[in-house]
């Protein structure tokens, strides 16, 4: 069967004054239905502007797509009109956005603004379109649904709005979801909540989840898979298990080890350096600077993706040398 | 809506202090200026005994200490007698009265022209931004916000009517025409075209610019990416989703310029002499009819009063956000 969501090659690029910023440069994944694949990178690194990059909402200028394929079943979304564009949002692709304090329309309630992503995309009446953004909000397990319909966003927590923000984004069965770091506003036991949320949603409604994040216990909680991301490009995609259990690349490596852990009692390990200028890029890989495992070669050739086994995907030449050491196949 | 309706009359008493200390200040302000009416008299009439001078002063009260002048004027205003003038033998509330509507009827089409025309073309700029229609209509701003009201006024005079005679000069209506109550809205209509553009103009120039700068702000906002990730189209976001948004500082201004529009209004009356209340003050003024300048101020100043009210409860519908206390 062949993935619900293709993204090959995809490159976005920021022409800004200072230089062109390559904020996603040759990303590739694939994305199954039923599937919840996590992106990871810290912040700068490229994780939202891909999800704009999917919906078609690159801010431009300075943003633009330079190259690449979104693949949603045939069609290649980046060659889609604006018109055609605008079918597909909210409507085969929806998106959940980190900040629920702004990310809703401080002037309609919540209620409106939920019955609007129904009546932009389905043919029905407006009585229909409010039963259905009352059923929603039961969905996302709003208490008293019909009492909070009229409310104004004003009034309702953070955790509130986010769970209106799924219930619009899911207003119309989505096939791809796209949830932007959705709980790094929220309290901590508000976090759990939306994330078991999310996670029973996605059963229920057999959705692909693209989930953002930096946070790597959000991963383990419900991710399938991971992209590891890095200054715009992929390092390293696995199982959500294997991550855990044997990342391959430095950089993955070292986000895990800076990873608090109950029962450490030593001093957190931190990834030495900073993320580098997205407009001067060195030649080689772009980890080099700030990678204890970095080679002469990895400061002149940037290291391609090789497939190791049948479902890791790593960038590293140090990475390789070791699992092909190990006797595992490695495929570049 | 119980709440708002005690808010509101809340507001209103909270006004009668307010307006009562506009009327001592405007009093006062007033009897600092050089001369009265028995000056202009005097002159007018080539009186130049002190003596008899001394004699209409007592007749009209003003040879009395200023407080008692005030203490009688609002004792007057709090009975709705807002005193006599002499000038047109008429008590001031009829004189005010009768050219009131003239007034109301100019500043209220002048507003919403204003009103219209600004915004539109805040908005068509706002998403047209950085293109030839946005330059266009910034620079045509800038020509209507620099250029005085009264010269846009005569020029106008002498494009539509001198040159192509296609508007009336000036004035309200035109004598003998038609009397029927259909060809007298016609007959004002015509006359109103220009004062009222003349008017409009320059608020619509202020409109636009603060239209397209608040419609650019909203748009950057993390809710406009939401609703263009619901799919919905350009005009839609941008009519529905930033201009809701965007509107407040614009209502903001209105409420602000209802006052300063009296005052330009009488600039307009005077160059097209239309029959209104800036026509008649700026007689007042000139002829020291003090009585009549205070009651033609004091009706400003409610209407002020009252306009700011509105505003706040425009406001309130605009924005859920925003509660009357």
């Amino acid at each position: 069967m062949s993935p619900l969501l293709q993204v090959c090659d995809l490159t976005t690029h920021l022409f800004t004054v200072e230089g062109v910023v390559k904020a996603v440069e040759g990303l590739s994944f694939d994305l199954d239905a039923d599937e919840t694949l996590a992106l990871v990178g810290e912040s700068g690194c490229g994780k939202s502007m891909t999800a704009l990059s999917l919906m078609g909402l690159v801010p431009d200028p300075p943003g633009r797509i330079v190259g690449g394929q979104v693949l949603l079943g045939d069609r290649d979304l980046l060659q889609l009109s604006e018109h055609e564009m605008q079918k597909i949002r909210g409507n085969e692709i929806a998106m959940v956005f980190q900040e629920p304090m702004t990310s809703l329309n401080p002037v309609f309630t919540v209620g409106d603004q939920i019955v609007e992503s129904v009546l932009t995309h389905r043919q029905v009446s407006r009585r229909q379109a409010r039963e259905r953004a009352v059923e929603l909000l039961d969905l996302v397990r709003i208490p008293d649904p019909r009492g909070r319909f009229d409310d104004y966003p004003h009034r309702l927590s953070g955790g509130m709005r986010q769970r209106v923000m799924i219930a619009m984004a899911l207003a119309c069965d989505p096939d791809v979801l796209i949830a932007d770091e959705p709980t790094t506003a929220l309290d901590v036991t508000i976090q759990a909540q939306v994330l078991d949320l999310l996670g029973e949603l996605q059963g229920e409604f057999g959705m692909g989840v693209i989930l953002i994040t930096h946070d790597l216990g959000v991963v383990a909680g419900i991710a399938d898979r991971v992209v590891v991301m890095y200054a715009g490009r992929k390092v390293e995609e696995a199982p959500v298990d294997d991550i855990f259990a044997s990342p391959l690349h430095p950089y993955t490596q070292g986000l895990l080890g800076s990873m608090p852990r109950p029962g450490l009692e030593e001093r957190l390990r931190e990834i030495p350096g900073v993320i580098p200028s997205l407009i001067d890029m060195t030649p080689g890989c772009s980890f080099a600077p700030r990678c204890a495992k970095a080679m002469a070669r990895c400061r002149e050739e940037q290291p391609d993706h090789a497939t190791i086994g049948d479902a890791r995907v790593v960038a590293c030449f140090a990475a390789e040398e070791e699992v092909a050491g190990r006797g595992l196949a490695v495929d570049t | 809506m119980n709440r708002t309706f005690l808010a509101v009359r809340r507001r209103l008493l909270q006004a009668v202090p307010v307006v009562f200390g506009i009327v001592a200040i405007i009093f006062l302000l007033l009897n600092l200026s050089p001369g009265d009416l028995v000056d202009v008299m005097a002159a007018e009439e080539q009186i130049s005994d002190p003596q008899v001078l001394e004699q209409i002063r007592a007749e009209y009260g003003l040879d009395k200490p200023i407080y008692v002048q005030l203490a009688n004027y609002v004792w007057n205003i709090v009975h709705l007698d807002l005193g006599y003038s002499f000038r047109h033998s008429q008590p001031v509330w009829d004189v005010i009265v009768e050219r009131l509507p003239a007034t109301l009827i100019l500043m209220s089409v002048s507003m919403a022209l204003a009103l219209f025309i600004g915004g539109l073309a805040g908005v068509v700029a706002s998403i047209k931004v950085n293109t030839l229609y946005d330059n266009l209509i910034s620079v045509v701003a800038i020509i209507f916000f620099a250029a005085p009201s009264f010269w846009i006024g005569l020029m106008m005079m002498v494009l539509f009517s001198v040159k192509l005679g296609l508007l009336p000069v000036s004035g309200m209506y035109t004598i003998g025409g038609d009397y029927s109550l259909a060809g007298e809205i016609w007959d004002v209509t015509r006359h109103l075209v220009m004062p009222s553009f003349a008017l409009g103009l320059f608020y619509a120039a202020i409109y636009a610019r603060v239209m397209r700068a608040s419609m650019l702000e909203v748009s950057g906002l993390d809710f406009i990416r939401t609703a263009r990730a619901k799919g919905l189209g350009e005009k839609r976001v941008a009519f529905k989703h930033i201009l809701r948004n965007a509107l407040l500082p614009v209502v903001t201004l209105f409420g602000l310029q209802l006052g300063t529009m009296l005052a330009g209004s009488v600039v307009i009356e005077s160059v097209f002499s239309w029959p209104g209340i800036g026509t008649l003050v700026f007689e007042a003024v000139l002829t020291r009819n003090f009585p009549l300048v205070m009651g033609v101020l004091l009706f400003g100043s409610i209407l002020v009063v009252i306009a700011n009210l509105a505003v706040d409860l425009v406001y309130m519908r605009l924005d859920p956000r925003i509660e009357l206390r």
